[in-house]
């Protein structure tokens, strides 16, 4: 089973979101960068996977040279081999993503080693567009599910299940095929130290993708008005246990 | 404009009556016809309510043409409408099901999709040719708005589910108002797009839903374990809610996944979100910024979420909930 696991290098933020004075970017001076969380999982995922059928995980990010960073995270969670696409500093849009990965799948089938799935996350954390996968799916001609939290591999077909509206969808196909995954498919591992080490040895494969201009065109970043301010401090430790009863009365969920 | 409406038991979802409304401003920038296309039984059209919502026409896929959800299918159906209404835009509620559609429409179509916008209008001509839009989206599941320009025929965007309210155009039903022409829709379909289809059976999550409860109370790191939710599970059950718990939560596995409030979890829409021992990391705010009310629990009166909160009691969640459990026993033994 060859499986390429597409991530993306997203910035952390904590307790507040900044944007760069130009509007353009979310200012991650002060910020460290992971892997977008659904993407985590979709690695996880694609470990267990090849630790149970054989075969290996290729990890492809598209980013600047500093996501090298979360591919080595990839290679230490257990992938075997890392491709990076670089962005050539530019923001790239769905459908240039989309090709991207199609190109790299292309390359790697020419090669006679294609791949038999291929998994990212349902959205990216911060663009948040909902549809590099499905866009991949139609490159390659392969059939694709969304949103995935629950999925069997045999060796030649997928069995993959999601909640939605309070209902299970279970949608089954053949390989090869696109599944995009959410948190909490799995509880990904911690890296092991002989893992980080390996991971830290390891070689990264480069390419150059071409940029393409595209119909959404961003033309500015901000961040929306926040509906609350400093909360009022109703009192102390079990002192304001009183007090917080009659506000709850006065919020009406006392009934 | 085509609009890609959701049913569920109990007729169109609450999405999709947004997700109309959203769409209706935008078909008077123009084009003003607005058609729905809805997937079911075509005497379950809810005809009168869509009329309410502005809608003119109405496309049904029944059963019979295509059964159950397969998204690449309903893209394609849509793709054919296209032609035969000759609409500029189609737009889906900001769900799982709308964003998959449309994310569908845009690969067959080879156009742009801009997923759960909050406002749209027809753009200055010198952003592009006609039916050019300017779109603001979310990112970061609604911690950051993108102004964008959305270049493409048609436009295909998704409403975010919070964008704007359900409103129907004349909120009185009158008797005998018109209502929308009904078009049964045979979909030309083909082999490769019926590959994608989903089974659907009962969910296995059983009892209240987080998204829809009315109280929820949040756990997060300063529980300290998982043995420290019973409280909170009892508190909950006191106010007729659910239990609700942040990343930390989950991703150390004290609780399952599907307790977890937050951009990777569920958004919810409480009356009141009581948050004890969160922090409030952005990505939680995502989750349970559209409640009604926050009420803070929690140590430390510097913590992020204080800022967006409405009260706030400084204290150890381990003593103040027991306490409040009891005294709200207390009250209602007194009642």
């Amino acid at each position: 089973m060859e499986i390429a696991v597409c991530v993306k290098r997203v910035p952390q933020v904590g307790g507040r979101i900044v944007v760069t004075p130009d509007g353009q970017d979310v200012d991650t001076r002060m910020s460290g960068f992971a892997i977008s969380p659904h993407e985590e999982c979709a690695v996880e995922e694609a470990v267990q996977i090849t630790e149970r059928l054989g075969g290996s995980v290729s990890v492809l990010t598209l980013g600047p040279p500093e996501a090298a960073d979360q591919l080595r995270e990839a290679l230490a969670l257990g992938a075997h081999r890392a491709v990076l696409l670089e962005d050539g500093g530019r923001e790239w849009g769905p459908a240039g993503t989309a090709a991207a990965i199609v190109a790299e799948a292309g390359r790697r089938a020419a090669e006679g080693l294609g791949y038999d799935l291929l998994l990212l996350g349902n959205e990216a954390a911060d663009t948040g567009d909902y549809q590099v996968g499905v866009r991949v799916a139609h490159g390659l001609g392969w059939p694709c599910a969304t949103g995935i939290k629950h999925l069997d591999v045999t060796g030649n077909g997928v069995r993959a299940r999601r909640e939605y509206r309070g209902r299970e969808e279970t949608f089954e196909f053949g390989l090869p095929a696109v599944i995009t995954v959410k948190e909490g498919i799995n509880l990904p591992r911690y890296p092991s130290l002989p893992g980080r080490l390996r991971a830290r040895r390891a070689a990264i494969e480069n390419y150059q993708p071409q940029w393409q201009p595209e119909g959404l065109r961003k033309l500015a970043l901000r961040v929306p008005e926040q509906p609350r301010q400093q909360a009022t401090v109703l009192g102390t430790g079990t002192d304001a246990v009183p007090a917080l009863v009659r506000l709850l009365d006065e919020l009406g969920v006392l009934k | 404009m085509l609009c890609l409406v959701e049913l569920d038991e109990a007729g169109v979802t609450d999405a999709s009556l947004r997700a109309l409304t959203f769409a209706r401003s935008l078909a008077t920038g123009g084009d003003p016809a607005l058609a729905a296309v809805l997937f079911g039984p075509a005497d379950l059209v809810p005809a009168g309510l869509l009329g309410r919502y502005g809608v003119t026409e109405v496309y049904v896929v029944e059963p019979a043409a295509l059964d159950g959800y397969a998204p690449q299918a309903w893209a394609r159906t849509l793709e054919g409408l296209l032609s035969v209404t000759l609409a500029g835009a189609v737009v889906a509620a900001g769900t799982d099901c709308g964003a998959e559609v449309l994310a569908h429409l845009g690969a067959i179509t080879g156009q742009p999709m801009a997923a759960n916008c909050i406002a749209a209008e027809p753009a200055p001509s010198s952003a592009g040719p006609d039916g050019t839009l300017a779109v603001s989206r979310q990112r970061w599941a609604g911690l950051l708005i993108e102004d964008a320009i959305l270049e493409g025929t048609p436009a295909l965007l998704t409403v975010a589910t919070d964008a704007v309210p359900a409103l129907p155009v004349d909120p009185t039903p009158v008797e005998g108002a018109d209502e929308p022409t009904v078009h049964v829709h045979e979909p030309d379909l083909a082999p490769e797009d019926l590959r994608i289809r989903a089974t659907v059976s009962a969910g296995r999550e059983g009892g209240m839903s987080l998204a829809t409860a009315r109280v929820v109370v949040g756990g997060g790191r300063g529980v300290g374990g998982p043995d420290g939710f019973a409280p909170l599970e009892e508190l909950a059950s006191l106010l007729g809610g659910v239990v609700g718990v942040s990343r930390v939560v989950t991703s150390q596995g004290w609780r399952p996944h599907t307790q977890q409030v937050g951009q990777t979890g569920t958004k919810i829409t409480p009356e009141l979100y009581l948050a004890c021992g969160i922090s409030g990391a952005i990505q939680h705010m995502a989750g349970c910024g559209s409640a009604r009310h926050i009420v803070v629990i929690n140590t430390d009166p510097s913590a992020p979420i204080l800022s967006r909160a409405d009260y706030a009691v400084i204290g150890d969640l381990a003593e103040v909930i027991p306490a409040l459990v009891t005294a709200l026993k207390e009250q209602r033994a007194a009642r």
